[in-house]
């Protein structure tokens, strides 16, 4: 589904990834850790599109396409979701609009027609109920004014309706209580398909008590310094990012 | 990060301007040039009353010892009067009886301006007095209306059929005296609308005025004069295009609202004139006086525009609150893009004991234009528990346009309580990037997220029309993000 090769991507011009080398297939779960400023985050931001990222080498091809020439909106229209770390608030616009918007860009894309006001509006109870938010929360403005958990539930509440091929949730487990976090995990557990996989970035070990990975993959200055099974989690909490550290040195 | 928002705003205004287009119409028009003679021949033309000429010729007196205001953040070039024409009228070659009588060109321009004058076609609910350059050319529903006793006309109508409320009301509101484009409105209107609501009426739909200019080198100069009685209510609106030219056009209206013991008029506005091209070039100067006044007690008068159109805009609707207990609001949306330049606001003169005003300002700039509010909060000595609250907020699309903000509080009476709230912000890249990622490109996200941004004021608006408002104020950005 998604093939990453030898990507290397600056920021102003300083080198932030030094030649990432991943491959997700449907069906998977990936889990990217690593210590803070080891380009986690950038990582989710190249894929996703963002334009002050700029791409110095390698390739990224999400279901056979080159997408690094693609616009961030066209990336999410072929099924790339990016679960935002600090979702932005729009006041004014309600979460009911935004998502109706998105869904009928989605559709346009795929030469389907929009979604009818009752068809729509079936999709969304029952999507809300798969996130377990609450109705009001998508009559409010686009995270205007939630709280840390809700802004994160609504970002699982927009994949479940986007129904994404590929998803990467980017540190979405910071900010969150013990309950949020279960609330959060348990909606991706309940949106994963044989069809689909899913990026899970974080920086703790915590989330994926919850969301169990087939894969876990070390991010180290700019590189994926060591891949292994769900047991490499496990074994970094122990043992913290200074092992790796001090592994690679040797 | 600046330089890739910019690169975006660039790309999302410069979009062409939808009405732009000239009809071919058969227009009778008088010299160009202003002078007593010009006065009188408007009169005389409109085959006025001698009152109305009396009016006209004071007015143009006075507005001879006056000298255009400066005080404004606008940068006006020199206007020459004697380059404007001031009267120019569709030819009709009959008095028209029928709607199948009117000419199919004026009919065929106001529906592609998606006005029709046809009332069986027409959305539900709507009338609406179609004025062209400086005439009125159609009302529709005025038989309708008159069966409860409501007048829906045009002012020449007006002055012929009732030249008592007229007399009585002209220039009470907003005296010829009040400022320079009010005096010269005075001297050489031509045309506008008039509404008189009677005692315990509600209005049963919503009234309109579509102004369209339409004749070159001309200047478009209509008054509207409307009453609400004891106990009515209503709710008008208007809207307002031009052709894109070369050179600038000037439309300076009065507009004289009277709302009497528990009445209300809600008064709409959608301004789109031709805003002139991406380099400035062209446009409407829209330098216009609105006014209302709630004369007794209980009285509420409401003013929501969206302003997006005219090269410069120079407006104030406002509020005399006379009558105790009565309620002045203002919500506006303005924005200015390209070289546009808007210096727009309210004045809510508190007189009456407990009276209440609120007003609500929201600035959208991009390109390279400036945007002012300017706004009086007066307390009179008398207006004993008086209460004001004013929000102004400012949108920035880029970093080559401007926003400002010019509060004036008068506050006599010390039981009143005014406040004031003012934001300043830009448009967030993080906020087009969120919208991105989820499937909606850059343009439509800056529509959301300006709608949302301006949501407040449009929710004001009669249902039919905030719909439009909105594709307008996408539209308007068109170009100034990408």
């Amino acid at each position: 589904m998604l093939q990453i090769k030898n990507l290397k991507a600056a920021i102003n011009g300083k080198e932030i990834l030094k030649g990432i080398n991943l491959n997700v297939n449907a069906g998977e779960v990936h889990a990217i850790m690593g210590p803070n400023g080891s380009g986690k985050s950038t990582l989710a931001g190249v894929l996703a599109g963002r334009e002050y990222i700029e791409v110095n080498h390698g390739s990224v091809f999400f279901n056979g396409k080159d997408i690094l020439d693609m616009a961030p909106e066209d990336r999410s229209r072929e099924g790339l979701f990016l679960g935002f770390q600090y979702p932005v608030e729009i006041p004014g616009v309600s979460m009911v609009n935004f998502i109706r918007t998105a869904l009928n860009e989605h559709r346009k894309y795929k030469n389907l027609p929009p979604l009818s006001a009752s068809d729509f509006l079936k999709t969304m109870r029952e999507k809300q109920e798969l996130v377990e938010i609450t109705a009001k929360m998508t009559n409010r403005s686009v995270n205007e004014g939630f709280s840390g958990g809700e802004k994160k539930k609504n970002e699982i509440f927009q994949m479940a309706m986007l129904e994404p091929k590929l998803s990467i949730l980017d540190e979405t487990d910071s900010g969150l209580d013990i309950d949020a976090l279960k609330i959060v995990a348990n909606g991706v557990n309940k949106l994963r398909r044989p069809d689909n996989a899913t990026i899970v970035i974080t920086h703790y070990q915590r989330l994926l008590d919850y969301i169990v990975p087939d894969f876990v993959h070390v991010l180290y200055n700019g590189q994926i310094v060591k891949s292994a099974g769900k047991e490499l989690a496990l074994e970094l909490e122990e043992k913290g990012y200074d092992w790796i550290k001090k592994e690679i040195a040797v | 990060m600046d330089t890739s928002q910019d690169s975006i705003l660039a790309e999302v205004t410069g979009s062409d301007y939808k009405y732009g287009f000239v009809s071919n119409i058969d227009t009778e028009t008088i010299q160009k040039g202003l002078n007593e003679d010009v006065v009188r021949i408007i009169s005389a033309k409109k085959n006025e009353p001698e009152f109305m000429l009396e009016f006209r010729l004071k007015a143009f007196k006075y507005w001879q010892t006056l000298k255009q205001p400066e005080w404004a953040h606008l940068k006006i070039p020199a206007i020459n009067f004697q380059d404007i024409i001031f009267y120019a009228a569709p030819k009709q070659k009959k008095q028209l009886n029928s709607l199948d009588e009117i000419d199919p060109e004026l009919k065929a321009t106001f529906d592609k301006l998606g006005i029709p004058l046809n009332e069986q076609k027409h959305m539900t609910g709507v009338a609406v007095d179609a004025v062209i350059d400086s005439v009125s050319v159609k009302t529709t529903f005025k038989d309708t209306l008159a069966e409860i006793g409501i007048i829906f006309c045009s002012f020449s109508e007006a002055v012929h059929e009732h030249p008592d409320l007229v007399k009585k009301y002209l220039g009470t509101v907003v005296p010829y005296t009040d400022n320079y484009f009010a005096a010269l409105n005075s001297a050489v209107f031509s045309d506008g609308s008039f509404c008189y609501i009677p005692k315990g009426v509600r209005c049963p739909m919503e009234l309109s005025t579509y102004f369209r200019i339409n004749a070159a080198n001309t200047g478009q100069f209509e008054r509207t004069l409307l009453i609400a009685d004891d106990e009515s209510y209503v709710s008008y609106l208007e809207g307002c295009t031009a052709p894109m030219r070369d050179e600038n056009q000037l439309h300076a209206a009065v507009v004289e609202l009277v709302a009497m013991e528990n009445a209300e008029i809600k008064y709409s506005t959608v301004q789109n004139w031709y805003p002139g091209d991406k380099n400035g070039k062209g446009g409407i100067y829209n330098f216009v006086t609105k006014r209302g006044i709630c004369k007794e007690k209980n009285a509420k008068i409401s003013w929501t525009q969206v302003e997006t159109g005219s090269a410069i805009t120079w407006k104030y609707p406002s509020c005399i609150l006379k009558g105790d207990n009565s309620v002045g609001e203002f919500y506006s949306v303005a924005l200015t893009n390209n070289y546009q330049q808007a210096d727009t606001g309210t004045k809510m003169i508190h007189i009456g004991k407990n009276t209440r005003s609120r007003i609500v300002s929201k600035g959208i700039s991009a390109g390279f234009s400036n945007n002012s509010y300017r706004g009086l909060v007066k307390v009179l000595r008398g207006a004993e528990g008086a209460r004001n609250h004013s929000q102004c907020d400012s949108l920035l699309l880029g970093s080559t346009c401007g926003a400002h903000t010019f509060p004036y509080l008068e506050v006599d009476n010390p039981s009143a309580i005014v406040e004031h709230e003012a934001t300043t912000s830009k448009i967030g890249e993080d906020q087009i990037f969120y919208c991105n990622q989820r499937g909606i490109k850059t343009e439509d996200a800056v529509g959301l997220i300006v709608n949302g941004y301006a949501r407040e004021v449009l929710n004001q608006l009669p249902m039919e029309f905030a719909v439009e408002a909105q594709k307008l104020l996408s539209i308007s950005l068109e170009g100034s993000v990408g």
